[in-house]
């Protein structure tokens, strides 16, 4: 019908430039039967971020994304995305926003194509005059060409997981919301998909990528967040959190304690003396080269001396303080 | 109406019939469908064979009247008695039983599969696709009553005479005419069938399972027809969907008599307005976890 206003872009409110594409506040949603699955959570994505998003199974992660999104009303709390409130500036916001949730559904009966075409006719403000050139271009995009004509019940989980991806690139995107977007990819597929996610990214696309793979998080993301039983943990940037369980100096050697005590007067905090090695805290100020020094002066046989560098995966398990189990 | 909400700066809405012509052609695209168009297309060729054969001696009919569905006494005299008595025959369940399960499977089937929430963050909108799901689904009613009546056309043209008829209350109309009351009671056998649809549509929006829908829908039918047919409940009857749908009948009156007529059209659009409340209700309002 008519024209309800010139097609520029939206500017976010004042408030809302400044927090982030994706700001929740107090977000709690507990489910019928009192279950808890989100709780207090304040999120705040920055523009332009590719942001992890991670947590055990149960942890609330899917819960989260889905009120993001609209599709989940929150028990109490906010959620602010792209500067509009969620889930009631739906129809303005979403179709700014691409999304793959909880793996692709497809029609199995209809074509990957048809597939694509029946999503963009949903969105009520995408022109139906450049549809199919759209559709052409995402197809293209996730490497799907050749199969575009192939029955999606045909297709196998990795073009399946490309071809939910081109749904969520059907047309230019702001902030581009990705619930495990590597599933049943093969290796190959996998860096395709994370240098298509770069390159996103480099556009301007914000990208909210929420995985359970540690390395993955760490390649793509420059921000993230970890939820446990359905709180935030922590969040920020990468290097901060992969900071904040620092890297340990480690020794190895036959004489433990005596190396756990030269350690421990030079100012080595947290010296820990396990069978043939020796931990501590990697001093801020002291050079490591002295430590070792002193070591060798004590007559202290060093057959190994160095730092652990702390992976995420070490961030992880120190702030929630297990493994990647499911949450009871 | 929703004309100040869709007025969000910026994204212009645009009120096409995308979404409902993607939606009518994935619905008959379904295996599903086809197959129960299939059915609905095969019952009045079983009925012309049936008759063609019960008459084989070429004796025109005249006797036996009583026995059967409705008009069919009269479908050897007169092909396009056929569409009538294939109208008559398909009413009470065939064509219920075809609208209640693309019904029931218009939400849950798309939950069941996990394409309503890609449909719902397109963003499609929850008042807009539901709207669409009914558009669809009355369209279906009309597919499937035209799919029988045109079927029942084509086979009485073949097996049987065609020509000018008789009405129920033995005026003799012409044939063009009989054509306009075939086109007027296929309509009125398609309006008859909107409260199922809408019943369907709410049962639909209960449920994450399609086939949970489509058999609990299909109950509810046979359940309603099994209790008009009880005589303690005379009172409730008239209350039933489906208890004035052989009014169509009385379309074949010279002069027409409408009064159950009007009652059936009021009655469905009364299950329409109910059914299609108590949904919206339901979909605008629902979590959407599948």
């Amino acid at each position: 019908m008519g024209e309800t206003s010139i097609g520029e872009r939206p500017e976010p409110d004042a408030a809302g430039e400044g927090d982030g594409v994706i700001v929740t506040r107090s977000l709690t949603k507990r489910f019928r039967g009192g279950q808890l699955a989100v709780g207090g959570l304040d999120l705040t994505v920055p523009y332009g971020s590719v942001f992890g998003f991670l947590g055990p199974n149960g942890s609330g992660k899917t819960t989260t994304i889905r009120m993001l999104l609209g599709l989940i009303e929150p028990t109490s709390g906010t959620v602010r995305v792209l500067g509009r409130p969620m889930p009631r500036a739906a129809r303005s916001v979403l179709p700014e926003v691409g999304a793959l949730i909880e793996g692709p559904a497809l029609y199995g009966f209809l074509s990957g194509r048809d597939n694509l075409l029946r999503y963009d006719a949903a969105d009520p403000t995408s022109d139906p005059r450049t549809r199919r050139a759209r559709v052409a271009g995402a197809l293209e995009r996730v490497g799907l060409t050749a199969a575009a004509g192939k029955k999606a019940r045909a297709y196998s989980l990795g073009m399946k997981q490309r071809l939910g991806l081109a749904a969520a690139l059907l047309r230019p995107r702001r902030l581009l919301v990705l619930d495990e977007p590597t599933n049943g990819l093969d290796p190959q597929g996998m860096r395709e998909i994370r240098a298509l996610i770069r390159e996103l990214a480099s556009d301007g696309t914000t990208v909210f990528l929420s995985s359970h793979l540690l390395d993955e998080i760490e390649q793509v993301c420059t921000h993230a967040a970890v939820m446990a039983r359905g709180r935030l943990v922590t969040q920020g940037p990468v290097a901060d959190l992969a900071a904040g369980a620092r890297g340990r100096l480690v020794v190895r050697t036959p004489d433990v304690a005596e190396a756990a005590r030269v350690l421990k007067e030079q100012g080595v905090g947290d010296v820990v003396a396990e069978e043939e090695r020796v931990t501590g805290e990697v001093p801020g100020e002291r050079d490591l080269a002295d430590l070792n020094a002193a070591l060798v002066r004590a007559s202290v046989r060093v057959r190994g001396f160095g730092v652990e560098r702390a992976s995420l995966e070490d961030a992880f398990v120190a702030l929630t303080g297990e493994g990647f189990d499911v949450a009871g | 109406m929703s004309r100040a909400e869709t007025a969000v700066p910026g994204v212009r809405w645009r009120w096409t019939f995308g979404l409902f012509r993607s939606e009518l052609l994935t619905t008959l695209r379904r295996w599903r469908t086809l197959a129960l168009l299939g059915v609905l297309v095969a019952v009045p060729v079983l009925i012309g064979v049936a008759v063609r054969i019960e008459t084989g001696g070429g004796a025109p009919g005249g006797g036996g009247g009583g026995e059967g569905p409705a008009f069919i006494s009269q479908v050897t005299n007169n092909g396009l008695f056929l569409v009538f008595a294939a109208l008559a025959a398909t009413l009470p369940f065939f064509l219920p039983m075809a609208v209640a399960v693309v019904a029931g499977d218009a939400v849950a089937g798309e939950a069941s599969a996990g394409t309503l929430r890609y449909l719902l963050v397109a963003p499609a909108g929850r008042t807009r696709l539901l709207l669409t799901k009914y558009a669809t689904v009355l369209a279906f009613c009309l597919v499937a009553t035209l799919a029988v009546a045109v079927s029942a056309l084509t086979v009485g043209a073949l097996l049987f005479p065609l020509g000018d008829l008789t009405t129920i209350s033995g005026t003799r109309i012409g044939f063009a005419e009989g054509l306009v009351r075939a086109l007027l009671i296929a309509l009125v056998v398609a309006a008859s069938l909107v409260g199922v649809a809408a019943l369907g549509l709410f049962v639909s929006t209960l449920t994450n399972s399609g086939i949970a829908a489509m058999a609990t829908t299909v109950g509810l039918l046979i359940t309603v027809q099994i209790l008009d047919h009880i005589p303690q409940l005379h009172a409730l009857h008239p209350y039933f969907f489906s208890h004035y749908w052989l009014s169509f009948a009385d379309l074949m009156r010279e002069p027409v008599y409408w009064e159950n007529l009007t009652r059936n059209l009021g009655l469905q659009a009364l299950y329409a307005a109910v059914f299609g409340s108590a949904a919206w209700a339901r979909f605008t309002a629902k979590d959407i976890t599948s």
